[in-house]
């Protein structure tokens, strides 16, 4: 138990505190960085806790594919970070409200744990005993199998919002001649003609 | 359990046994890299390296000498830290992902259930060294090429996930060992063979996704053709352009571990990791890590003769190559793996074979007993 209790509180410091800097540092490729330090560190809690494949996906998704779409678009932005933050008090107001709602319910959700352990086992789909199910199973049993409805519906929506971004963003310019790799494979040599040139004439 | 047995005695074990690892990986990248020249100077009729040590052979350790040496230079401009840090992740992050390749049965650092995942996650961090590089560079060039290579390396790590999905349909488990154990049956098996070869590794029924597999790694490692981060007609040297001396080492480093990276995964997904091509006689005397490293040898080798007869693709064919060509193929190679195995009845069960595998040690050595 030490052991993982030392992890534990080493994970759970580092992203803490990087989550901290996320918000706190001036240069936003650096809150970047610090928001990947985090994620890390979330999966590494997760790993604690045995949801491994969770971990190695949060890995994947978020900082693989997610936090690398992020470093490209804040890399690329030119704005100026001061100017924004002179109209930081003005929001921090709206800011602390919903901060305090969503730890009110954070404590609400995970006290009311603490104080009667049954309401966990009372759970739609009580979480499956490590020991019996593997992992990918157990994800795999309510995503693929109890809940497939939704689950697709979920890429529906996603394939709907996929296509709608690349709609309102697609431009067709009529004057920019475009490769076209089929017909240079599909055509025949023997079609072409070839002409000598003579040098400083031209055809 | 006294406290050396419980909290002394296996992380030494394991830091023992990952020493051991760098140590070897570290000497085969240095002759990899001799390899990669001399081949790449064979096609053009060259000599290539040839003075250090007999035929060049020590070539590339004069060069790590020459490199950690020399002055690092940080450019006055640079975002410092993130400038350091950037090679270390392309070093560290390379290396960290051969903990869980299994060279031999059972000769792994580490063997988790979700060793292929563990790889495909740390193969597709890579791209944070090249990313961060090139931004605290704060210069144009390495700033261009960090912009391309952010790209490149999501487009085909998206056919990469794929082609692991296949194989995984095909075996059933994540654990590296599962994927090898599941290429002892296969085509060449139900064809009747009498004994396991080479034609019931995955690369027969899977040979779409072998090919698809083996140039995603070339686009992944930005080996040329695909090497338009670094394209040093357009970009200099990329995004080592103000890198110098050791960090430069580092992420010189980083890119051929991770070759060295795809090649052992190729070898592990599609050529039947250590298993002997004939498991007869005089082939399998031979150990298992012998046969990873040939195998391993010869995808590095298909690598270097692309890299040195193929032109450099342009970056709107690259993008046309991933997105356009290869994940369609791979998509409807998923869906089709997946309805043959359900509609012929073929789904694998790991762990049948891994407990088969483990009773067949068990009787191995109580005869040798």
């Amino acid at each position: 138990m030490g052991v993982a209790a030392l992890f534990f509180y080493l994970f759970a410091t580092i992203c803490v505190a990087s989550a901290f800097m996320v918000i706190a540092s001036r240069n936003p490729v650096h809150s970047v960085l610090f928001l990947i330090l985090c994620f890390f560190n979330a999966a590494g809690l997760f790993m604690l806790t045995g949801a491994e494949f969770l971990a190695l996906i949060l890995i994947v998704v978020y900082v693989g594919a997610v936090a690398v779409l992020f470093l490209f678009v804040v890399m690329m932005l030119d704005v100026d970070f001061a100017e924004l933050r002179d109209g930081f008090l003005q929001y921090m107001p709206i800011g602390a409200v919903i901060g305090i709602i969503l730890a009110v319910e954070l404590i609400l959700v995970l006290g009311g744990l603490s104080f009667d352990p049954e309401i966990a086992a009372r759970a739609v789909q009580p979480i499956p005993d490590l020991a019996e199910v593997s992992n990918i199973q157990a994800i795999g049993d309510l995503l693929y199998t109890k809940y497939i409805f939704f689950f697709q519906l979920c890429g529906l929506i996603l394939l709907v919002a996929m296509i709608g971004a690349i709609v309102l963003t697609l431009s067709h310019r009529p004057d920019v001649r475009r490769q076209n790799i089929a017909d240079q494979v599909a055509r025949d040599p023997n079609d072409v003609e070839l002409r000598s040139v003579k040098p400083g004439e031209g055809i | 359990m006294t406290f050396f047995e419980q909290y002394v005695a296996p992380p030494l074990w394991m830091v023992g046994q990952s020493v051991l690892l760098l140590v070897v990986l570290l000497v085969v990248v240095a002759y990899i890299l001799y390899a990669d020249r001399k081949i790449f100077a064979a096609v053009q009729l060259r000599r290539g390296p040839n003075v250090v040590g007999p035929w060049g052979l020590l070539q590339s350790f004069a060069d790590l000498i020459k490199f950690v040496l020399k002055e690092p230079i940080i450019p006055a401009s640079a975002n410092k830290g993130v400038f350091l840090l950037a090679p270390l992740v392309a070093g560290v992050l390379a290396l960290s992902a051969w903990a869980v390749i299994p060279v031999a049965d059972g000769w792994a650092v580490a063997d988790p259930n979700l060793g292929l995942l563990f790889v495909f996650a740390i193969s597709s961090l890579e791209v944070y060294g090249i990313i961060m590089g090139g931004w605290a560079s704060n210069s144009k060039y390495p700033f261009l090429a960090s912009l391309r290579s952010a790209a490149q390396m999501v487009s085909y790590e998206v056919s990469i996930g794929f082609v692991i999905i296949t194989v995984l349909l095909c075996v059933g488990s994540l654990n590296l060992t599962d994927v090898v154990y599941a290429q002892t049956d296969g085509v060449g098996t139900s064809l009747g063979l009498p004994v396991n070869s080479f034609l019931d590794w995955h690369w027969l029924p899977l040979f779409p996704m072998f090919i698809i597999f083996f140039i995603s790694a070339i686009a992944e490692t930005n080996r040329p053709p695909f090497d338009l981060p670094e394209a040093e007609s357009e970009l200099v040297a990329g995004h080592m352009t103000e890198y110098s001396s050791t960090p430069f080492l580092l992420f010189f480093l980083g890119e051929f571990v991770a070759i060295t990276l795809m090649c052992a995964l190729t070898v592990l997904l599609f050529m039947g990791g250590w298993l002997p091509p004939i498991d007869i006689a005089p082939f399998n005397w031979v150990p298992g890590v012998v046969w990873f490293v040939l195998k391993g040898m010869f995808v590095f080798f298909c690598m270097a003769m692309v890299r040195s007869i193929v032109p450099r693709y342009r970056y709107d064919q690259l993008m046309r190559l991933g997105w356009k060509v290869f994940l369609p193929i791979s998509l409807a190679m998923v869906f089709i793996t997946a309805f043959i195995l359900m509609a012929f009845d073929l789904m694998p069960d790991p762990e049948a074979k891994r407990a088969a595998f483990e009773q067949a040690a068990v009787v191995v050595l109580k005869v040798t007993a």
